[in-house]
């Protein structure tokens, strides 16, 4: 295959992943896309083996090392339950990272390409840079696979003088750079980089560490980004353009669904990246005036499938507590009991629901549940005063009313699904504990709120069997 | 010791409702009080004694014999000074008592050592009291009321037909005062398919009148008629001058006037002159929902239906009785979220606690002391639509789609500025080889943004994995190390450069053959 004819099949690459990406609009169009992206991938992969770029001794090594991959990949997203989607994308992300450094160090200590001037400068901060944000996105991954899984506490750990440390880590990393930029050979040049990697390593621990459990959507997206960035930075190493293409507009999602994220929660991007939300460290001064006052008013479940029988509209907002529980499949039982019966069932979703941007989505599908009616907060919070019940399954932060009613709340400003408008809104939980950001719930104390105490399972359940008695 | 509620029949000529109802009564039992009922106290509003037996209430034959059994007593009017007498020395009355026009009744309260709470001294600004607000809830049965009243006073119909027989013109239907009465005249009178326009001295209603139907008219005359607690205040003359040739026009156009316009302490104002009554077409109608304050009106008898100059005004001072069983039952709920607020406890034992801005608002004498009336409450915040049940909610900014606000002018400079300087930079520094990739890498990022904007939020998780699986397109860069046509020459190290890009191109074919199959998983599972 020459090379005109691989460069053109890297543009119908490009393409079918700028569809594939499109595709995604639409669940209707979003099998299509992703049929797309397997195309696009399987192109570049062959036009690159059979290009000019790769001799028959290569075959045997890439054939094993893709059997080896492509069975670990596939018997991984076979058994990965949906609740555990967060780490399995944490995971992957990790690996791109690392494929990042291995390539730039492999581009490194490459000596047939022999490039003079100012080329050879920009080929050598490109590798720099490359490194850098794999090495960044690897060890990142790793610890948000960590937290996600439970291997690693959720409590940002947060070092003395965190910004300090990370200041000189940078300023190091900068100065190596020159040193390596200056290099003459491969051995006085391959010691700044190895020093440099290992500092990015630990500046992508030190950054996810200090990151508390609610942000992890923000922090699962910025991954997203950057082994984007990494696969373009390769890319401009390598001067490949599919590879410059593709990094950029991972990236550009990862950047766009990242603030989607810091939106919905009513945060800055940086703030969220410097950590420490979540710690309760800011909670108690606002706390002081801000204590809601009043009792809370329990309820069983019995009670609650009564209220729900009796409802014409029903609104059920999820939260992470629902996938902890694993009750999405007893959810859409008890929703399917209902819209038997001829109430309208709808769902309402916050953006950070749950640990990554549409995880919540996700677990309703897998449990069958219909994705019309599975609504977003903006579509759904204008219909809360028309609703009789509004359903809150292990949700705290994103249905707190004091993100509107309370200016010195820590969470003042963040949208938030208006329940407490409904005619009665039913809290399920396992205690009065306050959410990730560590503040007090207002919507409890609220007279039209009901408190239904314990597992979320074992409630669900406990309502499903009064429902159908 | 639980309490004893009493209900005794209103005893003022015509009035139809009750204090409370047969639903009512049951949540208050569950309060732990005990509720006593005067025989025939709910006729009028069709709710019999035994439906109030079943409630739970005890239903007793005499007032006497109610009044003295009550500590506490639920009334709709004021009482009469027999009632008084009737009253438990040290009891308490819950009702309508307008202390600021009834001083006498005041006077007579307060030597019976009463605590008594009026109901329509509650301070409505407090977005916690609307649920006792009875005012709010009567003025809207009556602003309705107003409409069907005037419907059946005039001669045609309200919507615009056009039959075999010719074409119906709509009535038209001006509205002044749009308050929660005026707002629920024009809903109603909207409905009935009239064209309906609505004015107020208030400004900030104006979107509240256009989202029920109705059409805003302005005076032309610069003056913001905000007063506290979301009722209108006295106007310059300029403006009432004003004010007066916008209804002269109104009046020479529209069918039927239905006039709301009160200002608390003093007479409603003449809004209607005689002269404009003369000019309005021969069967119009005139529903004078002020009536009782005086009439907004001049020609308007309170408490008669009258033509005059060929227009039937319509001065009736008991709209809200005449919907009894609609206006019992929300007054009812009202006072039921007032005895919830006195009897947290729900022990059955009230507690006036003066504390509380609601309750001491409501309290006009404490145990024999007129504590009417109350020191003025905070002042209204900026919205003073908080009283109002009609306010829009603010409209929420949107997110999730698009890219949201626009940037300040500032904002966006500074990013251009900055922009230009990088590029600049790259420009004036890079070679020609680099500019072209990077060309490629700015129109990326913008295609990418284009792109995922439009993703559908529910697809966000399927979108992670997908472009995981993409990324993974850094197996290329693995591919073409393994074995270039340049290896084995000029002491390149082919083994570590081999072990690296097989061991890349594994970890990354892990991403691409399992971020495919699992976004191939996750979508499958969305389904309509």
């Amino acid at each position: 295959m020459s090379s005109s004819l691989a460069t053109v099949s890297y543009i119908g690459a490009t393409i079918l992943f700028i569809l594939s990406l499109g595709g995604l609009s639409n669940p209707e169009t979003s099998r299509r896309g992703n049929l797309y992206g397997i195309i696009g991938m399987t192109i570049a992969v062959l036009a690159t083996v059979f290009g000019p770029r790769v001799t028959a001794a290569g075959i045997p090594w890439i054939v094993g090392a893709m059997v080896v991959g492509g069975s670990i990949g596939l018997y991984a997203a076979r058994t990965v339950q949906m609740t555990q989607m967060p780490e399995l994308v944490a995971l992957m992300h990790s690996l791109v990272g690392l494929a990042a450094c291995l390539v730039g160090f492999a581009s490194y200590v490459d000596t047939s390409i022999v490039l003079t001037g100012a080329e050879k400068t920009i080929h050598e901060i490109e590798i720099y840079v490359g490194i850098l944000i794999g090495a960044v996105t690897f060890s990142g991954s790793v610890i948000a696979f960590g937290k996600l899984s439970g291997k690693i506490g959720g409590k940002p750990l947060l070092l003395p003088a965190r910004h300090w440390i990370n200041l000189l880590g940078l300023l190091v990393v900068i100065w190596y750079g020159r040193e390596f930029v200056q290099a003459h050979d491969m051995a006085s040049g391959i010691v700044p980089l190895i020093v440099m990697t290992v500092i990015s390593l630990l500046f992508g621990i030190h950054m996810v560490m200090a990151i508390g459990g609610a942000d992890m959507p923000v922090v699962v997206s910025m991954l997203n980004s950057y082994s984007g960035w990494a696969a373009a930075a390769t890319g401009f190493m390598l001067s490949n353009d599919l590879l410059i293409v593709t990094g950029a507009l991972v990236g550009s999602s990862g950047a766009i669904l990242s603030y989607i994220m810091c939106r919905a929660m009513n945060r800055n991007f940086i703030s969220v990246i410097a950590g420490g939300f979540g710690t309760g460290g800011g909670a108690p001064a606002a706390k002081a005036d801000g204590q809601p006052a009043g009792e809370v008013t329990p309820i069983s479940a019995v009670e609650t499938a009564e209220l729900l029988r009796e409802a014409k509209n029903v609104i059920i907002v999820p939260g992470y507590g629902m996938a902890v529980a694993q009750a999405q499949h007893t959810v859409f039982e008890i929703t399917r009991h209902l819209r038997e019966k001829g109430v309208n069932v709808r769902f309402g979703i916050h953006p950070v629901a749950g640990r990554m941007p549409g995880h919540m989505n996700v677990l309703l599908a897998e449990a069958k549940v219909p994705y019309d009616i599975v609504l977003e907060m903006d579509e759904i919070n204008e219909d809360f005063p028309d609703t009789d019940v509004s359903m809150v399954i292990g949700a705290n932060d994103i249905v707190n009313p004091a993100a509107q009613d309370d200016p010195t709340s820590p969470i003042a400003g963040m949208p938030v699904l208006e329940v407490w408008k409904a005619k009665t809104s039913i809290v399920m939980k396992r205690s009065m504990a306050s959410g990730y950001a560590g503040v007090d719930n207002p919507l409890f104390y609220k007279e039209n709120n009901r408190m239904l105490f314990g597992d979320a399972k074992k409630m669900l359940d406990e309502v499903l069997s009064a429902l159908k008695s | 010791m639980s309490a004893t509620i009493g209900i005794p029949r209103e005893v003022f000529p015509g009035e139809k409702r009750v204090a409370t109802v047969p639903d009512v009564v049951e949540k208050l039992i569950k309060l732990g009080f005990q509720v006593k009922v005067e025989t025939g106290a709910g006729d009028a509003a069709n709710f019999a004694d035994d439906t109030y037996r079943a409630a739970g209430a005890q239903v007793v034959g005499s007032a006497a014999e109610l009044w003295s059994g009550s500590d506490i007593v639920f009334k709709v009017r004021p009482p009469t000074s027999a009632e008084v007498g009737l009253l438990r020395e040290g009891g308490t009355l819950i009702g309508f008592v307008w202390p600021a026009q009834n001083p006498e009744l005041m006077q007579q309260l307060a030597a019976r050592k009463a605590t008594v709470l009026a109901i329509d001294s509650l301070p409505r600004q407090l977005s916690r009291a609307q649920k006792m607000d009875a005012l709010t809830s009567m003025a809207g049965i009556s602003g309705y009321r107003a409409v069907i009243e005037a419907a059946n006073a005039f001669g045609r119909f309200f919507n615009g037909q056009v039959t075999a027989a010719g074409k119906i013109p709509p009535a038209k239907v001006f509205i002044a005062g749009a308050g929660v009465a005026g707002l629920a005249a024009i809903g109603t009178a909207a409905n009935l398919g009239a064209i309906v326009r609505a004015n107020d001295t208030r400004a900030e209603v104006a979107d509240q009148v256009v989202s029920l139907g109705g059409e805003f008219v302005k005076v032309d005359y610069e003056e913001e008629g905000s007063g506290g607690g979301g009722y209108a205040k006295v106007m310059s003359e300029g403006f009432q001058q004003a004010q007066r040739e916008m209804y002269a026009t109104q009046a020479r156009e529209v069918d039927i006037i239905i006039t709301t316009a009160l200002i608390p302490g003093k007479p409603a104002p003449k809004l209607i002159t005689a002269d404009m009554v003369k000019t309005m077409k021969p069967g119009s109608v005139i529903v004078d929902m002020a009536a009782e304050q005086g009439g907004n009106c001049e020609l308007t008898e309170p408490g008669q239906a009258v033509v005059k100059h060929g227009v039937t005004i319509i001065g009736y001072t008991d709209l809200a009785s005449r919907l009894a069983k609609q206006s019992s039952t929300l007054y009812g709920n009202n006072l039921l979220r007032l005895a919830e607020e006195l009897c947290k406890t729900k022990d059955g034992v009230i507690d006036v606690n003066m504390e509380d801005d609601a309750i001491r608002g409501l309290t006009v004498i404490k145990e024999g002391t007129v504590t009417w009336p109350p020191p003025p409450p905070k002042l209204p915040a900026a919205a003073p639509q908080a009283a109002k049940p009609a306010a829009p909610p603010p409209a929420p900014k949107g997110h999730g789609h698009g890219a949201g606000e626009p940037m300040s002018a500032t904002g966006l400079a500074v990013v251009f500025g900055l922009g230009a300087l990088a590029f600049w930079f790259v420009g004036a520094h890079a070679p020609a080889a680099f500019l072209s990739h990077f060309t490629v890498f700015i129109l990326a990022c913008f295609v990418g943004y284009m792109v995922i904007w439009n993703v559908t939020p529910s697809l966000h998780t399927p979108l992670m994995s997908v472009t995981n699986a993409i990324s993974s397109i850094i197996a290329i860069g693995a591919l073409i190390q393994i074995a270039p046509p340049e290896s084995g020459t000029g002491g390149r190290p082919d083994e570590w450069i081999r072990w690296l890009a097989v061991v890349g191109i594994a970890l990354t074919t892990i991403n691409m053959f399992g971020g495919f199959a699992v976004t191939r998983r996750m979508l499958a599972m969305f389904r309509k």
